[in-house]
């Protein structure tokens, strides 16, 4: 697995020195300035463990340093597979998950978004839901004797996404 | 409130590729007292799209949460991950005033508003708490003998910690006791209550794959004949990717993965078909049958 980091190793890392106080006024993101790089998190890190690239408290100090672009680009941030371990053990209540995801939507904003995510979104915003349950299932159920599925209404998940700024993301706003 | 009658949150993983939870729980509910209703106006839990935007997954939950306040009950998931997103987001708005300020500005929209009045458990909190453990104990008719289990809990059913109310999550107790009761034995294995890697399973497969791996090998090494799981995205990488696993490190497991209700339902007596056990990837019959038939000649 590698990063793919934009510009190459050696290339000087951009610094934007107010890109951390975006991120302290963002929820989710007002830990991050009490993380003293510890590294337990890293250690006790699943991803860590097999991934050459995945380092949470890296990103943590790259993203107080202020390096946004590096931050944010950065594929290895989609890796946390949000087990929460290293919020259950830091040391220093740093919330970690909250934090990246804090970037991870950071990132999204900013257009590094990876395909996937759009394509669920979509799917979310279609039918409420992270799949299309196709009609065989629906049919199976009732041979199975198993409930009709909830049919939630996408009215309201379109309002909800309009207004939380979701449906910007994926872009699919509405008129 | 009622610690007997639940709204039923089923999510989207277990109807659309794990439907053997979802009939062996409704089987275990019934036999055991357990209402189910269902929550037919119900959407996604939230938790799959936290990473693109936040303030949408806090209020898909929320948007749930409030269903169930409108019916008065306390909420019931089989997910980890529904489980852990509905029960974190209920707690923090309940607790919050200033997100639940903004979330309910977002709940206005839709005519809803959030109350703070119910609570989220997961299944096996239900069954442990609500039901009981020495009343559960009551419907075992035949339990297993000489089955040696590994359980994995799953994170999203103890962390993050200081959200759920589920035990330490570096040494959880409550499905050991519920798989005891079974006459099953739970062996200890290395590195237990790591994660599945089943989240990031659309963004890199290799990590779900690798890590299920080392659990897989760890589990065949404590001498486990099947594993024991509680959640849809645990059970999927465990049991349906187990060939991809076993072809990719050129190694054979052949570990059956059974969901919890359903090694409880064999130990109170249901039939493995009432139990959907059919519906595993990795085949159970083998071991069961065996184990069944050694337990009922020994009973009589």
């Amino acid at each position: 697995m590698t990063s793919e980091v934009k510009g190459g190793a050696n290339e000087p890392i951009r610094i934007d020195t107010k890109f951390k106080n975006i991120v302290l006024k963002t929820p989710g993101g007002e830990t991050l300035k009490i993380c003293f790089q510890c590294g337990t998190c890293t250690s006790s890190c699943p991803i860590a463990k097999i991934s050459d690239s995945y380092r949470p408290n890296q990103i943590i100090r790259l993203a107080q340093f202020g390096a946004k672009d590096k931050v944010l680009s950065s594929k290895t941030l989609w890796l946390c597979a949000a087990c929460y371990t290293c919020v259950d053990r830091c040391p220093q209540g740093v919330e970690m998950e909250s934090v990246i995801r804090t970037l991870k939507n950071l990132a999204a904003k900013e257009g590094y978004i990876p395909k996937i995510f759009k394509d669920l979104g979509l799917t979310v915003l279609e039918t409420g839901f992270l799949y299309r349950i196709q009609q065989l299932r629906s049919k199976s159920r009732e041979e199975k004797g198993l409930p009709t599925l909830p049919n939630p209404k996408i009215e309201d998940v379109k309002k909800l996404a309009d207004k939380t700024g979701f449906a910007a993301i994926i872009g699919e706003e509405s008129a | 409130m009622s610690n007997s009658k639940f709204a039923f949150f089923l999510g989207c993983l277990i109807p659309f590729r794990e439907a053997s939870y979802e009939i062996s729980a409704r089987r275990i509910a019934g036999a055991v007292g357990i209402d189910l209703v269902e929550m037919t106006d119900a959407n996604c839990c939230g938790l799959p799209i936290d990473p693109i935007n936040h303030d949408m997954a806090v209020a898909l939950a929320a948007r749930n949460l409030c269903i169930a306040e409108s019916m008065g009950l306390n909420i019931m998931t089989l997910c980890n991950g529904c489980f852990g997103s509905l029960a974190k987001v209920n707690k923090e708005l309940k607790e919050d005033r200033a997100l639940r300020e903004k979330v309910n500005g977002y709940l206005k929209e839709i005519s809803m508003e959030f109350k703070g009045n119910i609570e989220v458990k997961h299944f096996i909190e239900v069954l442990a708490e609500d039901v009981g453990v020495e009343k559960l104990n009551s419907f075992v008719s035949r339990p297993f003998i000489d089955l040696k289990v590994a359980e994995h809990y799953g994170c999203h059913f103890l962390r993050p910690h200081k959200y759920l109310d589920t035990g330490d999550p570096e040494n959880p107790e409550v499905l050991t006791k519920l798989i005891e009761i079974t006459g099953a034995k739970v062996v200890d294995y290395l590195d237990e209550l790591q994660c599945c890697g089943g989240t990031v399973i659309a963004i890199d497969e290799n990590v779900p794959i690798s890590l299920t791996r080392d659990k897989l090998v760890n589990i065949k090494k404590a001498g486990a004949e099947a594993i024991v799981t509680i959640c849809p995205e645990c059970h999927m990488i465990f049991d349906l990717y187990q060939p991809r696993i076993e072809k990719t490190f050129s190694e054979s497991y052949g570990l059956p993965v059974l969901y919890y209700p359903q090694l409880l339902g064999l130990a109170m007596g249901m039939s493995p078909e009432d139990l959907a056990v059919g519906e595993l990837r990795v085949k159970a019959d083998r071991v069961l049958n065996r184990l069944i038939q050694k337990a009922r000649s020994q009973l009589a």
